[in-house]
């Protein structure tokens, strides 16, 4: 059955893009990630033009998230506090990001920016996660005493320390806010939440416990995505309503179920998961960088 | 005196624009409005129509007639990728003013023995001519393979196509043929052209228009987006956001 898009100006069949929505969803559930580093590729090759891509993929980020963190809420996977800081960090970094993205669409770049830090970010965070992980399996099997290892680093230090009670951390507020305005930087340019970065970044960086990773990150994430849709709504006006209802649709059942699986995962099992599938795209992405595309020419509207 | 009264007469006739002739094309359409709706899909388009005459038939060359649908026009971007250091980027382009964003022309016959390539420029009736890649900016040379990749990129999304021979003539009088528009439509007014030849001249020109709307939901959604964007976008959080609240609370209603 197919359907019109009134903004996308496409007609794609109707049960291909719910289940688009559910497979982002099912990994917004299982990771805390919001997707949108898959949504967008998926949209643009059903057909979807870029632009409306990015931003729908936003709104349907924001919904798949808000189902998430409810249901993170319930299992008492939130610290509200961090994400609030994170938060911050993040709505300053995006708007920093808008003006560098305007800044480099002016110089022509702005394409290459945003594949090049598609394939280091993805790359550099999946080989990461998948050696720490591969060695966290190691050290379990070998049953090792020293199973919980939370070391102090530089980053524990430093002023303005505040106490995140759910976390069980007492560390300085800037490193979390740097993280977060890292994000929101990455959200502007590369139209991604930017779950799959923050999650690492929590974990390895701010050495904060599995259980609330993943529920803070959608915290935060859902704040940040408003803003990017409702940014791209006013300025580009190229939000799909139709298509986004319809991911919305698919997303909110595959997080749900996503959040049920996850519970159920090893948290090693998780992360193994979660960077073979940032590794498998980055490898797509850096292929497509260095093979010879079949069709050397590419279209856009003169308005978009 | 008579050869006054012929000058008069051609001076005339060349004023009137095409030699009136004794035939004329007297054309319909199938429907000459197109609704986008949810559902839309694509559409099929039937022009059709006669040649009236006013004496017999001339003998001299057989009837040939060309059909041309033409969408509204925007400009368009067309890049091409460079291997830069490596890499395969987007490195060059070139900013089309204004392309039809659906071209189809539909003949009796193949296209060189209808219309001499002075006619085709004049009328801009193949695809390339009805391309003008005027507004070529600066820093290609090459601008002519961009309008081909156009064309070429456009004729493999089903928005330009030539079909020699679907005009289908019937004893010489009658006339039809059908277009099928794609489902990626542009909104806009769709201008079809019919033109008469016979022995490489043009006897007769009749346009029409089709008017493509969105209705109903579409229309509304897209004039909203366009005229009140703050109103869309907050409209858009709240959907996204009671979706994400619904959902949740259906899960753990069916799980409590």
């Amino acid at each position: 059955m197919q359907i019109y898009l009134p903004i996308a100006e496409v007609s794609v069949n109707i049960f291909l893009l719910v289940g688009l929505g559910g497979i982002v969803g099912l990994l917004s559930g299982l990771f805390g990630v919001g997707g949108g580093f898959l949504i967008t590729p998926l949209l643009m090759f059903v057909g979807v033009p870029p632009g409306v891509a990015v931003a729908t993929g936003a709104n349907q980020v924001v919904a798949s998230s808000v189902s998430g963190v409810l249901a993170h809420m319930r299992r008492k996977g939130v610290d509200f506090r961090m994400g609030t800081v994170l938060l911050v960090g993040g709505l300053a970094g995006s708007a920093g990001g808008i003006w560098l993205f305007n800044l480099l669409s002016r110089m022509g770049q702005i394409d290459l920016v945003i594949q090049l830090s598609y394939v280091v970010m993805l790359g550099s965070i999946g080989l990461l996660m998948m050696q720490e992980s591969l060695r966290a399996i190691n050290r379990a099997r070998r049953n090792s005493a020293q199973s919980h290892r939370r070391q102090h680093s530089w980053v524990h230090g430093g002023p303005m320390k505040i106490k995140f009670r759910a976390s069980g951390l007492y560390i300085s507020v800037i490193p979390p806010l740097l993280v977060g305005f890292g994000v929101g930087v990455m959200s502007a340019i590369m139209g991604v939440g930017g779950g799959f970065v923050m999650v690492p970044a929590m974990i390895y960086l701010l050495g904060m416990p599995g259980k609330v990773v993943i529920g803070t990150s959608l915290f935060q994430i859902c704040f940040v995505s408003a803003f990017t849709t409702y940014m791209h709504a006013v300025t580009n006006q190229s939000v799909d309503m139709v298509l986004a209802v319809i991911l919305i649709l698919g997303g909110v059942i595959g997080a749900q179920i996503g959040t049920r699986i996850g519970a159920r995962l090893k948290a090693e099992q998780m992360r193994i998961l979660l960077a073979s599938l940032v590794l498998v795209v980055a490898v797509k992405l850096t292929l497509d960088l260095l093979i010879e595309p079949s069709e050397l020419y590419s279209l856009a509207w003169g308005r978009r | 005196m008579t050869r006054v009264l012929a000058i008069l007469a051609l001076m005339l006739s060349l004023m009137a624009g095409p030699v009136r002739a004794a035939e004329e094309i007297v054309a319909g359409l199938s429907q000459n409005r197109i609704s986008i709706t949810a559902q839309f899909n694509g559409s099929q388009i039937l022009i059709y129509g006669a040649v009236k005459r006013n004496e017999p038939e001339p003998q001299t060359a057989p009837l040939k007639i060309i059909v041309s649908l033409e969408g509204p026009s925007l400009p368009v971007t067309v890049r091409r990728k460079v291997k830069t250091g490596g890499i395969w980027i987007n490195r060059d382009k070139v900013e089309v003013d204004s392309a039809p964003t659906y071209y189809a022309v539909a003949t009796s016959a193949p296209i060189g023995t209808i219309i001499s390539h002075t006619e085709d420029l004049r009328r801009r009736i193949t695809i390339p001519t009805a391309i003008r890649s005027v507004g070529a900016s600066g820093t290609v040379t090459d601008s002519g393979a961009f309008s081909e990749a156009l064309i070429r990129l456009r004729t493999r999304d089903g928005l330009y196509k030539l079909s020699e021979g679907a005009v289908d003539i019937v004893k010489d009088t009658l006339f039809r043929a059908t277009f099928d528009l794609p489902a990626n439509l542009v909104e806009g007014n769709y201008r079809v052209r019919i033109l008469l030849y016979r022995d490489k001249v043009l006897l007769d020109e009749a346009t029409e228009t089709i008017f493509v709307r969105r209705v109903g939901l579409e229309r509304w959604l897209a004039n909203t987006a366009e005229q009140q964007s703050e109103f869309y976008g907050v409209l858009s959080l709240l959907i996204a956001g009671f979706a994400g609240w619904a959902a949740a609370a259906i899960f753990r209603f069916i799980r409590s």
